[in-house]
């Protein structure tokens, strides 16, 4: 197919011809090209279907506020749905396919719903879908879901990466256009860090699209010399497919690069998209303006485009959509269309002007105070009619129609903290209000200062001025003389005329008529109108439509546009991937890892890992011939109770406490003493939360008067040295203490069984007396192990056997694991993971995360008494209160299955014999349960009502969630050595 | 947001954690005659403004030092930023 809408000129690449595939046939463009300016060249007006009527609907616009033009760019994994044919750049063997289309574009099934419309309309999903209530996730959503329609997805991992960056600046320019140029020089030239970022592939905006020249130059050729020298500029840091996202607080602002988006994919190490967050000291927004339409009816077919879309076609990419076209336009400005098109050798048919006095300034019949009032063709446009001046009609045949009501600032940044845009009658537009985000200035179009002479002067002044406010002095840069025509328009938001359908939102289906009733209906605010009529949802966020909606409500309700103000305009400006807000943070990079000392060598061992938290912990150590995780789970736990187990505890927190306050610091964070805890002592210590709930537990050491390590749970680390910091900043400000986590500085293993005291006694070096006596149960010191390397020794138990925790620094971990299984190989030493250790735990009835579940007190623990009276500690107030020591409050029990066959089911709940299951009747809850090989029967730990006082009471043990119940008895939560001789030996 | 610490200048606030109101401060005294009524206010009882509030941040990122940022709830601007432990003692806390 030959590009029979081609023109001459233009800023593409002729030179060089590229194929691509739209719907499965295959056409020619050229570099510089959109997939847009590329099928209109090739005659293809019908782009895609509308979301709601399936109408046929072809390009609006020629820039990223494109409602209607959205297809499937790319196949597989790179599939992306809902992409603008109008910003998608033109590469060689480009794949694209229209959307919300079956079977096919020209032919759709469920254009039917066209001729339903009278019930689609607004509030049609609200009013057609409520009852019954449980029909709308299962029948009525996926219906919807299915006939309205945007893209669809690969269902493939993305197989690109994306980055994420940080850059600072003096002064941030948004917009490439006339304005952000002359900002850029002017900033620029006084040495000041400058970024200009524009969403476009080419800098220089409008004058991309216009043919106008500034002082004796082409407009490009100025744009290309001005690009030219801010290049040069080491400090000037030009960002090309860069779209500034929004505008937050403080300076900083989101921006989104498309790396690679043009290219098939992208090149070897380079990711596809790179979400910047720029720090601006000052931000000048030279987003220029969106050109808006008129409705009419049927003005929404293949053909129809806005009038500067038309021109930019013309102009930057050498393309008509048509031989013959038309332009309906309230103002100057739209004439330029004509102008440019038969400048081009494009028959323009007439111009139509419902002024009755538009001037006549292009050189073709003018309809001076006439209205388009209908069009005609199934899937593009043939004829449109026309209602003139003397209420006559004419039909006039045309391909294509360019449309301009005129022009809206882009203000969407300056409203991002909820500015309000302020009415400017001059030009019946929104200009940006006064009250922007702080450090934001507005230049050029976007201001409202629609000639190139006034936003290349605006632009510099602007950001003279700028640089000014933060103490840097630029002079505004000499501006050539451009174009400077004045703003002539009479608002025109809608043709009267007829009972059809005229297009207000053609993304979302959103007509005239739709306003009108969500008006009858009340639903009169402009949010309500929006939320109602969906008017302004979706990909372009109405950028096209937003305005003649409330222009419409505002007639309706008989106030000003101004009185009906606007919705609130909210980041990001255009539609954002999910990969580039998630950049690397995916799979095994979602989090950072964080790997014990004896890691590689559990590897080796062939351990399976649990992640607890960021950490992966050994789970278990299968051995050859093992073929189920208990088997090998109740082999460490047999061997351990029997001989001796080494276990990586590395994860607990450790959090260094030093200074002469040290010791009333843990006072004032434990609810139990530790004053008195003599040095080389360790002691069990239980933090609360000043309600009264247990925090967190561990022991802490004391290695010297003024200096003690405490540990912390795995999970609550990060949050317990928070809280200390808390306490020791905020509340006891002149205590003398100093807290520093050594998490990371110590390798801890915790060595575990009968024999554990004789294994390391052969790494411990031979100054060091551990024996029973001279190293008693909770005794702790710092030693040598392995002939002069330093540790720390602590007789603590969590298994419930003889044992001992002992840390070497982070860099000896690896090697001391070693060392430990070959000393033990004489005892059988096994290594062992976190579920024999939870196993050991629960058979001594010892309370962990499970039990410390945020619900939990003291007493409920079973340590009420524990709790100090005769001091100030956190928590210890509130945890008197009445309803945390009712008479029959919770206490932490164990329970067994009378069948010992039976599985006790953590998270069931407890209920009376003969009683109903329910909410009233619960007794209370099991936490922890599992097989323990000792007793060689299921058990649990769990919260039982009163239930220090219920031994040997049967219950009824259920679990709705596993449609589980079992009998199980109440018994003491320590099941093995329940008067801890072990430890002591 | 940037927070101005006051010993290390402007910083992003993700290097900060929120813990909220700066009355978190004035924690009663635990041998007073009302103490556990006073201890219920000091911890469920909040003012919740729309406007300027002193509120706790934690630079868990940086140096550890909890911080009393003054911000206007509605703007998100900062007017001031003092340590913490600055403030415990000019209200009058100690050990």
């Amino acid at each position: 197919m030959t590009q029979v809408n081609r023109l001459g000129g233009g800023q593409i690449d002729t030179g060089r011809t590229l194929s691509f595939r739209f719907d499965g046939k295959t056409f020619q463009g050229h570099p510089g090209d959109t997939l847009a300016s590329a099928l209109l060249a090739n005659g293809v007006r019908l782009m895609g279907r509308s979301f709601k009527y399936h109408r046929p609907r072809g390009v609006l616009t020629a820039g990223s506020e494109e409602p209607n033009a959205l297809v499937e760019l790319r196949t597989g994994a790179r599939q992306e749905p809902n992409t603008r044919a109008t910003t998608a750049e033109l590469f060689d063997g480009l794949q694209a396919a229209s959307q919300n289309r079956f079977p096919s574009l020209k032919f759709d099934a469920l254009a039917i719903n066209d001729r339903f419309s009278n019930f689609l309309t607004a509030g049609f999903y609200y009013k057609t879908f409520m009852w019954p209530a449980a029909f709308w996730e299962k029948l009525y959503e996926p219906i919807i879901r299915k006939a309205a329609g945007l893209g669809s997805l690969s269902l493939q991992d993305d197989p690109d990466e994306y980055d994420k960056g940080f850059l600072h600046c003096d002064l941030l320019i948004i917009g490439a256009g006339p304005s952000g140029l002359a900002a850029a020089l002017t900033a620029g030239r006084s040495g000041a860090r400058v970024i200009l970022a524009d969403e476009d592939f080419a800098f220089g905006g409008r004058l991309n699209a216009e043919t106008f020249s500034i002082g004796d130059a082409d407009a490009t050729d100025w744009v290309a010399r001005t690009l030219a020298e801010l290049q040069s500029m080491p400090n000037v840091r030009c960002m090309i497919r860069t779209t500034v996202i929004g505008a937050f607080d403080h300076g900083i602002y989101g921006a989104v690069e498309r790396v690679s988006d043009h290219l098939p994919e992208p090149m070897p190490g380079k990711p596809r998209q790179i979400l910047w967050r720029l720090y601006a000291k000052r931000t000048l927004l030279c987003a220029g303006a969106i050109e808006r339409p008129i409705a009419f009816e049927n003005n929404d077919r293949p053909g129809i485009m806005l009038a500067a879309a038309m021109r930019s076609y013309a102009n930057r990419w050498a393309v008509t959509a048509a031989q013959k076209v038309a332009v309906f336009t309230n103002n100057d400005d739209g004439h330029r269309t004509a102008v440019d098109l038969i400048a081009k050798g494009v028959k323009v048919a007439a111009v139509i002007d419902p002024r009755p006095d538009a001037p006549r300034l292009a050189d073709c019949e003018l309809l001076a105070g006439a209205q388009v009032i209908d069009t005609q063709g199934r899937l593009g446009l043939k004829f449109i009619k026309v209602k003139l001046g003397d209420g006559s009609e004419r039909t006039i045949e045309c391909g294509a129609l360019g449309v301009s009501g005129g022009w809206n600032p882009n203000v969407h940044m300056t409203c991002h903290q909820r500015g309000r845009p302020v009415w400017n009658a001059d030009i019946a537009a929104f200009v940006p209000g006064k009250d922007g985000p702080a450090g934001l200035s507005v230049a050029g179009a976007a201001a409202g200062d629609f000639s190139t002479h006034s936003a290349l002067r605006t632009g510099a002044a602007q950001a003279a001025s700028a640089l000014d406010g933060i103490g840097l002095s630029a002079s505004p840069a000499d501006m050539p003389e451009a174009e400077d025509a004045p703003v002539n328009l009479q608002p025109f938001w809608y043709v009267k005329h007829g009972k059809g359908r005229a297009w207000l939102d053609q993304q979302n289906d959103v007509t005239v008529k739709d306003v009108k009733l969500a008006h009858q209906e009340n639903f009169r605010s402009v949010e309500h109108l929006k939320r109602y009529t969906t008017l302004g949802m979706a990909t372009d966020q109405g950028k096209t439509s937003n305005m003649g909606g409330l222009a419409i409500m505002a007639e309706l309700a008989g106030k000003s546009i101004p009185e009906v103000g606007t919705t609130i305009f909210r980041p990001p400006y255009t539609p954002v991937s999910m990969g580039v807000l998630g950049g690397r943070s995916r799979g095994m990079h979602f989090h950072p890892v964080r790997e014990t000392p004896s890691h590689t060598w559990a590897t080796e061992q062939g351990a399976v890992f649990v992640e607890t938290g960021n950490w992966l912990r050994a789970q278990w150590f299968p051995k050859p011939g093992e073929t189920h995780w208990r088997e090998t789970v109740d082999r460490e736990v047999r061997a351990v109770r029997s001989s001796v187990g080494v276990c990586d505890v590395t994860t607990l927190g450790k959090i260094d406490v030093q200074g002469t306050d040290a010791a009333p610091f843990l006072n004032r964070v434990y609810a139990n003493a530790f004053a008195k805890l003599a040095v080389g002592k360790t002691r069990y210590g239980l933090m609360l939360r000043e309600d009264g709930i247990a925090m967190d537990d561990g022991t802490t050491a004391r290695l010297a008067e003024d200096h003690f390590v405490m540990t912390t749970t795995t999970a609550n680390a990060v949050g317990v040295y928070r809280h200390l910091e808390f306490v020791r900043q905020c509340l006891c400000p002149d205590m003398d203490v100093q807290l520093i986590s050594t998490t990371e500085a110590w390798a801890q293993y915790a060595v575990a069984g009968p024999n554990s005291r004789k294994l390391l006694q052969k790494i411990v070096d031979p100054e060091f007396d551990i024996s029973n006596e001279n190293f008693e149960f909770m005794a702790c010191r710092e030693i040598t192990v392995c002939g002069g390397l330093r540790a720390r020794l602590f007789r603590i138990s969590f298994s419930g056997e003889l044992a001992y925790e002992i840390a070497v620094p982070t860099r000896y971990g690896d090697a001391l694991i070693r060392r430990l299984m070959s000393a033990g190989q004489e005892f059988d030493v096994v290594p062992y993971g976190t579920e024999a250790l939870g196993v050991m735990r629960i058979e001594k009835g010892h309370a962990a995360g499970n039990e410390l579940n945020g619900t939990t007190t003291a007493l409920n623990l079973g340590m009420g008494r524990m709790v100090s009276k005769k001091k100030d500690s956190i928590g210890s107030t509130l945890s008197e209160r009445e309803g945390l020591n009712q008479p029959d409050a919770l206490a932490l029990v164990g329970f067994k299955p009378k069948d010992n066959s039976a599985q006790v089911t953590s998270g069931g709940h407890l209920m009376s014999m003969g009683t109903p299951v329910d909410a009233s009747h619960n007794q209370g809850y099991v936490t922890s349960a599992c097989y323990s090989p000792i007793l060689e029967s299921s058990i649990g730990i769990g919260f039982l009502k009163d239930g220090s006082n219920r031994m040997g009471e049967s219950l009824r043990l259920v679990s709705p969630l596993t449609d589980s119940e079992v009998e199980v008895e109440v018994v003491s939560a320590h099941f093995v050595d329940p008067e801890g001789d072990r430890l002591r030996v | 947001m940037i927070i101005n610490h006051p010993l290390l200048g402007p910083r992003d606030s993700q290097e900060f954690t929120y813990l909220g109101d700066a009355a978190l401060i004035d924690r009663p005294d635990w041998q007073a005659e009302d103490a556990v009524d006073q201890f219920h206010d000091y911890l469920y009882l909040r003012d919740n403004p729309a406007g300027i509030h002193r509120e706790l941040w934690f630079h868990e990122t940086g140096d550890r030092s909890w911080l009393v940022v003054t911000r206007d709830t509605t703007t998100h601007e900062i007017t001031s930023v003092e340590l913490a432990r600055d403030v415990a003692r000019a209200r009058g806390r100690s050990k």
